[in-house]
């Protein structure tokens, strides 16, 4: 493996041409599973990203894969198994939502401290109670710390794109982390979209083969592994998982630049639009920041000179983008679709506006909460944020620390 | 990526450390004392026991030691003093195990402590 990672970055794909096809989000990363060929998959099915496991379990039937699909009984089990797999060499796989996700909380932190190169799909959905099924990101903000790579994704194509190139990012030697990959409830995993996929082939060779630097099945060459660590070791392991998490950064461009040769398509760590000029900008994750972008369109027809930057690599943050990026704007919101309860602020504003700290000339940075529950979040609410914002009376000391968009107070 | 040796001389830097702590070998938790962690000891006496092995099966820790099949005395380095052993133990008053207070041996305890 460290052989296969280190030329990596040098690695030259050809062009290969994509054949587009119609799938919801779901679809898409089932496909991308199938085509990935795991050696193992093991999830159990959760509203909204049931689609996923029937349809890999009919790959599965049909012998289009020849994975091993384990079924469990619960969350907690189907990450437990991936782990197991994960360190006897096996490339493991799964997907979950909200309260799965919630069950696995546990393994997820054992997952990425034992440096398991695990993918998950998380179709992202509010977290009970009260129960909905329908789309925030609370759940994957209750994981934010668990110390994954998250790549937060607005459409089924970045879907596709994102899960293939998560299997390298995951396995590579400089970083061997488990890699969640997101899509947004219903409004992503159920909508069905123009995809534009690679032939099997391809994604075959783009992946390669998985060679673990160690396998918990070779009694010739036997490990220890699932330590545990006193007080004497505990704080250097953890600290060599943030400089995991840090090196990943540069992976996870070098791997997104391979993928481009061989796609056409590139997954940046942000999407901007508007920023050459933009005096107020909106920073959001996967779909809130696709309405922020046609909103901001909309404002700029009417002299409001609107940006937009959409985080796609969560985790690792992308501080030193964010922080050129956004120093200098007049003013950013931050829109989350979850709140951290009780905290100085919702989770991605937190973040924006903590990395925006030492910026000589940092914009004023105001957090909106948007879509808890799957609440639609309109064009025409977030003209009106970059209209408030952009009106020469804006005062961002007037600003409630936390404002609601489209809720009953 | 190999797994690399972990220095045993002293404790491993950041860097020193293999990929989520991976140890390159097996049966490691041997090396770890965790017969200091016992508050209570077993005490053992060969002339009373019958070598009905219940104890040994029941150890958690490995810690009764067998020689040709007999008891021959505790793992001292290992035993954490859970009292399984003596509890298990199906031999009458007097019992070949019975549980001392205190996580520290004296000298010969074991199979002097009749005496």
């Amino acid at each position: 493996m460290a052989q296969a990672a280190t030329i990596a970055a040098e690695r030259k794909w050809s062009r290969v041409e994509s054949v587009p096809k119609g799938m919801t989000g779901d679809h898409t990363a089932a496909e991308a599973m199938r085509q990935i060929n795991p050696d193992v998959l093991a999830a159990y099915p959760i509203t909204p990203q049931t689609e996923i496991v029937e349809r890999f379990a009919e790959f599965v039937a049909d012998g289009e894969v020849t994975t091993e699909f384990v079924a469990v009984e619960s969350e907690h089990s189907a990450l437990s198994a991936c782990c197991g797999a994960a360190a006897s060499g096996a490339r493991a796989m799964t997907c979950t939502s909200s309260q799965g996700l919630a069950l696995m909380h546990e393994i997820t932190y054992i997952a990425a401290g034992q440096r398991l190169p695990i993918v998950m799909v998380l179709v992202n959905r509010a977290l009970s109670a009260p129960i909905n099924i329908h789309c925030d990101h609370s759940d994957g903000m209750g994981s934010r710390d668990c110390g994954w790579i998250q790549l937060y994704c607005h459409d089924a194509q970045e879907v596709y794109d994102t899960t293939i190139q998560a299997v390298r990012i995951a396995e590579h030697p400089d970083v061997m982390l488990p890699v969640l990959v997101t899509l947004d409830g219903f409004v992503t995993s159920h909508d069905m979209e123009r995809v534009e996929t690679l032939p099997d082939e391809a994604v075959k060779a783009f992946v390669g083969e998985y060679n673990a630097p160690y396998n918990l099945l070779d009694s010739k060459h036997p490990v220890t592994a699932g330590i545990m660590a006193p007080p004497t070791v505990y704080f250097e392991h953890k600290i060599a998982q943030e400089r995991a998490l840090r090196r990943a950064e540069r992976v996870i461009e070098e791997i997104a630049r391979e993928y481009e040769q061989l796609s056409g398509r590139y997954v940046g760590p942000v999407e901007t639009y508007g920023l050459d000029d933009a005096e107020v900008v909106v920073v959001g994750l996967s779909t809130g920041a696709d309405t922020a972008r046609v909103a901001a369109e909309r404002v700029r027809a009417r002299g409001i000179k609107a940006g937009v930057v959409r985080i796609h690599q969560f985790r690792p943050l992308p501080v030193s983008a964010i922080t050129s990026l956004l120093a200098g704007r007049k003013v950013v919101a931050v829109l989350d679709r979850a709140q951290s309860l009780g905290a100085a602020g919702a989770p991605l504003f937190s973040d924006i506006r903590t990395a925006m700290y030492d910026q000589a000339n940092r914009p004023a940075i105001v957090s909106y909460v948007y879509g808890l529950g799957g609440r639609d979040l309109t064009v025409d609410q977030v003209s009106a944020v970059f209209e408030h914002l952009a009106a020469p009376s804006f005062d961002a000391s007037d600003q409630a620390t936390q404002t609601y968009i489209g809720a009953r107070e | 990526m190999a797994i690399k040796e972990i220095p045993l001389d002293r404790l491993p830097t950041v860097d020193e450390l293999n990929v989520g702590g991976v140890v390159p070998s097996n049966g490691n938790s041997a090396l770890y004392a965790t017969g200091g962690w016992r508050t209570q000891r077993p005490a053992f006496d060969p002339s009373i026991c019958t070598n009905c092995l219940i104890c040994w099966i029941s150890c958690p820790d490995s810690s009764i030691i067998l020689k040709d099949g007999k008891v021959v005395g505790i793992d001292e380095m290992h035993c954490k003093g859970c009292g399984i052993c003596a509890k298990e133990c199906p031999t009458k008053e007097p019992k070949a195990l019975v549980m001392l207070q205190g996580g520290f041996y004296q000298s010969n305890e074991m199979f002097d402590r009749r005496k």
